[in-house]
């Protein structure tokens, strides 16, 4: 078997730092940020499912189909709220009565 | 490497150990990529209904209680660490620390539910469970604002939700402005209990199956200290884990500054 061994060492110093980026995250909803608030917490989101996906679902030491199958998900829904806000987010754009 | 004692079986279709855990985690991402779609679906309708009803939106998640949920994330994060500190016992072959780490996850998947639980018999006093009793006027009522004393009613009224800081008064609405307020806030509400509720679910099932690993491996049920069992449930807890890390801010932390 070939298989990659996380170290406990590894897994605490991933679980801290989702400790860290949790505090960050509401830290960040209680600063002055203005329209920024939904991009910082997306932003910080996003860096803790990398840290799980990686390192607790051994993505990182997968096979490049595993890297294929994992990141075809997200690219998905990213393909689907992108382009499903590419209407909501420009309608009323054109100044046209109806469009 | 693994002794004899903690191989696991061959299976015939398989050329090495290798190749069938790797069909096994590949299998896995398949129907987690499935899963990413399933909970997809409802986030796409939350960033529609939040971006149409934004002020009514940041209006509810007040309603939420954001230090449990933050209790909760802790919760759950833990939980993750035990899981692959299981992972990693399973692949060393020692059942006992798959037992007890095992046990660890299920315990704090079912605190995570209790807190939970907890949370939404609030959110029923509250008049906040659209279909069963929600009243938005009354919630906003028995809420108690920062101040004491006065109910924060100063949002409620539309007129000033156009107004109100933070919201780009020239947003193309999904909803009609004439939609009152309270259906706004009921949107959030479908869309939490709707999004809670279906990894509350998922989170069941995982305490189930992780609690079966647990009394399986215990039993030496499994071929080997089955760590590509172990693996496999460990994918899908970690999985509702990172469900979690989304939901949170997307619920609990919109314009949580007054």
């Amino acid at each position: 078997m070939s298989q990659h061994i996380a170290s406990v060492r590894s897994n605490l110093v991933v679980f801290a730092l989702l400790m860290v980026l949790l505090v960050a995250t509401v830290a960040g909803a209680y600063m002055p940020l203005g329209r920024f608030h939904l991009a910082v917490a997306m932003t910080i989101a996003l860096a803790k499912a990398l840290l799980v996906l990686l390192y607790f679902m051994h993505v990182r030491y997968s096979t490049r189909v595993t890297w294929a199958f994992s990141a075809a998900a997200f690219v998905w829904l990213a393909i689907m709220v992108s382009l499903t806000l590419s209407d909501y987010l420009t309608r009323g754009t054109l100044l046209i009565e109806g469009k | 490497m693994q002794t004899s004692e903690t191989e696991q079986i061959l299976l015939h279709h398989f050329d090495d150990h290798t190749q069938q855990h790797e069909s096994a985690m590949l299998g896995m991402w398949a129907f987690l990529a499935t899963e990413v779609m399933f909970f997809g679906g409802l986030i796409t309708a939350y960033v529609i209904y939040r971006h149409g009803n934004f002020h009514a939106f940041a209006l509810a998640s007040r309603h939420l209680n954001v230090p449990l949920g933050f209790v909760n994330t802790i919760v759950l994060l833990t939980s993750s660490l035990t899981m692959a500190m299981a992972v990693r016992e399973s692949q060393l072959g020692r059942i006992r620390g798959i037992v007890i780490y095992l046990v660890a996850t299920a315990l704090l998947g079912t605190a995570f539910l209790g807190i939970k639980a907890v949370e939404w018999t609030a959110d029923y006093h509250e008049h906040l469970i659209p279909g069963i009793n929600f009243d938005w006027s009354l919630a906003q009522s028995g809420r108690h604002s920062p101040g004491g004393g006065e109910p924060s009613t100063i949002h409620t009224a539309p007129e000033e939700a156009e107004t109100a800081p933070n919201y780009p008064s020239d947003m193309p609405e999904v909803s009609p402005t004439s939609v009152p307020e309270a259906r706004r806030a009921e949107m959030f509400f479908v869309l939490y209990f709707f999004m809670t509720g279906l990894h509350a679910i998922h989170l069941i099932i995982g305490v189930v199956l992780v609690g079966l690993m647990a009394y399986l491996a215990q039993r030496r049920w499994l071929s080997g200290a089955g760590q590509t069992q172990i693996e496999v449930t460990g994918l899908y807890w970690h999985f509702i884990d990172i469900v979690w890390i989304f939901l949170y801010p997307l619920l609990y932390l919109i314009e949580v500054r007054s």
